[in-house]
């Protein structure tokens, strides 16, 4: 009973890092820019098949190479590439809004448009059939007290919390992360303070996209099907999970991305797995009506 | 500009039905005559839904200035319990067993099966009502996809009604009222209720109780201060847009033949957001415009396959560059031909 608990725990912790790096990545650009940049799930999806296309190149022509260095190139290669999608995003689709100062909801509009347009021209360009991710280094599998750890999982947990402790030490203690929060509090001020608004935000997105860029190529290592289409129920499920820790704040961002994972591993652990879905948003759908904020946002209040 | 101002007054004639009735004629006529052949019915059919779906979506989005994106999930609960009631009064099923009602009587009781889809989905919709008093934006967008994919998930867990895998069975209740009047049934009642619904939100919108909804958009405490009760006003506009999506949802059901959930996802919503958007929030002709403007182009660019999916978005990107208003921004076509006015406005505005 224990060590199904606990390989249950694990199962969570891996499922929920995916979430939560995705998350953050929502969170990030929602607290600067009070945006939800709905492309962000298809951004995660664009950098699975960038590590896909990196890693088979790398295994390709330099195969002699050790496992992890291959892996370090990957995962560099791959978050320049992916930082260069959302800046190109950034730039084409959203700069030129912001400019005109048209209403928020047409940015969104223009997210969930460029969503669709990555899941298909992917789809349009590569064609239907799904890919496997490369296999970069062995999977090794750990055995104790009845629980089974394989390397890739414990990479992906380790890995999550130090991209979530770099981030957070970026946010808060550096200036470039002061100058990222006075923009979340106030977007007018800050022009006036002599504050690079467009390079903040740039910078913001290279964080976001970074991550993402992680998370796609730790999760094409994890599950190494490809589809188009799968980051939009990813994306939209991490946004969701965003929510529910209370977007613009990045400690619940994180974690309510692991909240989400938890709660899905639960239920599949006791209800058939076509469950999961189901179950996951209505109790999100409580907490939201419950406490609208979510776990860790501010109430604001409205002037007239 | 006085004597232009009695002559309109003088005038008091409202077009619409004359404009509506006599194109329904026409195509009707067109469709009896052999004219117009099967597909551009479908077309025609899919037309008329879709001005239901961006019409209603227009009641929250537009007017009300809300943000919803889970219209699909009206439309999923809709369509089935429609489907489920025309299967079970009029058809005989492997699951059902025998129809309850002769099935020729699907004639005069069909749009009162569309109808009782309708108002399941408006009670759906209070799902997403009630929440909304408390929460706005982002938040009230997530807990209306959080809804879309509830439905979604719930359907596709309930296996006797198929799943996953579908419903079907609705066309046997078309073919039942076609053997008793050889006429293209379904076209017509998509006309009737396309009409209906324009008709409805138009009143609606007019009335106090439509300009209640109104200043919801331009400002809640406001209102709020003023006297307007905006839960009251919250649960009426989601529920009418819910239930008109839901009879949207009965009839694409029974044009189809076929429902499966999936065809309900977050992707048909976001068809729905398009079409409002496209047409201009809070413009009513601009919505019924758009739907026709978005079936014709979906159909002009079939061949085009996966394509289609990259052009339009990157169309609507463009559209909101450009001209982020859309097709009408919040005018009518009446502001636009101001000549018309005279044929289309009401006595007492």
């Amino acid at each position: 009973m224990f060590s199904t608990l606990l390989q249950n725990l694990f199962n969570a912790l891996q499922w929920g890092s995916f979430y939560s790096m995705i998350a953050l990545g929502y969170c990030l650009v929602y607290g600067v820019l009070r945006l939800i940049n709905f492309a962000h799930g298809d951004i995660f999806m664009m950098a699975c098949y960038f590590a896909f296309f990196i890693a088979s190149w790398f295994l390709g022509n330099l195969a002699g190479m050790p496992g992890p260095i291959i892996f370090g190139l990957t995962m560099i290669l791959t978050m320049v590439a992916t930082s260069g999608l959302g800046l190109f995003i950034e730039r084409v689709a959203y700069r030129p809004l912001r400019k005109k100062g048209a209403h928020r909801l047409y940015v969104v509009i223009t997210a969930l448009m460029l969503g669709f347009i990555l899941e298909n021209g992917n789809l349009a360009v590569l064609g239907a059939s799904s890919r496997r991710f490369p296999d970069m280094f062995g999977k090794i599998v750990f055995q104790f007290a009845g629980v089974s750890l394989t390397n890739y999982k414990i990479i992906v947990i380790v890995t999550a919390v130090l991209a979530f402790a770099l981030l957070n030490l970026i946010v808060n203690s550096t200036k470039i992360g002061m100058a990222m929060r006075a923009v979340s509090y106030d977007k007018f001020a800050i022009p006036l303070m002599g504050i690079p608004l467009n390079r903040i935000i740039t910078f913001t997105f290279i964080l976001g996209s970074s991550l993402a860029a992680v998370a796609g190529i730790l999760f094409g290592m994890s599950y190494p099907v490809l589809d188009p289409y799968m980051g939009m129920i990813i994306g939209w499920k991490a946004f969701i999970a965003a929510v529910v820790g209370g977007i613009g704040d990045i400690k619940g961002a994180f974690l309510g991305g692991f909240i989400l994972g938890f709660i899905e591993i639960i239920v599949v652990a006791f209800f058939p797995s076509s469950y999961k879905d189901l179950i996951a948003f209505v109790i999100l759908l409580v907490i939201l009506s419950v406490k609208p904020t979510g776990f860790f946002g501010v109430a604001k209040s409205t002037k007239i | 500009m006085d004597n232009a101002i009695t002559l309109v007054n003088k005038k008091h004639i409202n077009l619409w039905p004359a404009v509506l009735g006599g194109g329904a004629l026409i195509i009707l006529g067109l469709v009896l005559g052999g004219v117009i052949n099967q597909y551009i019915q479908t077309v025609l059919m899919f037309i008329g839904i879709n001005i239901i779906l961006s019409a209603s979506l227009n009641i929250v989005n537009g007017y009300m200035g809300e943000f919803s994106c889970g219209h699909g999930g009206f439309m999923l609960v809709g369509a089935y319990t429609s489907s489920i009631l025309s299967v079970l009064f009029f058809t005989k099923s492997p699951w059902l067993g025998a129809p309850l009602l002769p099935p020729s009587s699907a004639v005069f009781l069909f749009p009162l099966v569309i109808i009782g889809g309708g108002i399941v989905a408006a009670f759906a919709g209070l799902l997403v009502a009630i929440p909304s008093f408390k929460t706005r934006d982002d938040y009230l967008a997530i807990i209306t996809i959080a809804a879309n994919f509830i439905f979604v998930s719930l359907v596709n867990n309930l296996e006797f009604i198929g799943g996953s895998r579908g419903f079907m069975g609705m066309k046997t209740t078309i073919y039942a009222m076609e053997d008793v009047a050889d006429l293209p049934f379904t076209l017509i009642w998509t006309m009737v209720f396309s009409t209906l619904s324009v008709f409805l939100i138009r009143r609606l919108m007019r009335s106090t109780f439509g300009k209640g909804i109104s200043s919801i958009r331009h400002d809640e405490i406001s209102a709020e201060i003023m006297g307007v009760n905006t839960n009251n006003m919250k649960i009426v506009a989601f529920m009418v847009s819910s239930g008109l999506a839901g009879i949207a949802g009965g009839l694409f059901a029974h044009v189809l033949g076929f429902i499966n959930p999936s065809s309900f996802n977050i992707m048909k919503s976001t068809e729905c957001l398009v079409m409002v958007y496209l047409g201009g929030m809070g413009s009513l002709s601009g919505s019924v415009l758009s739907a026709v403007v978005f079936t014709f182009l979906l159909e002009v660019m079939r061949p085009l396959q996966i394509l289609k999916w990259v052009i339009i978005p990157l169309m609507l990107i463009l559209l909101m560059q450009f001209r982020p208003e859309g097709l009408m921004g919040n005018r009518e076509l009446t502001d636009i031909f101001p000549k018309l006015k005279p044929y289309f406005k009401r006595r007492d505005l």
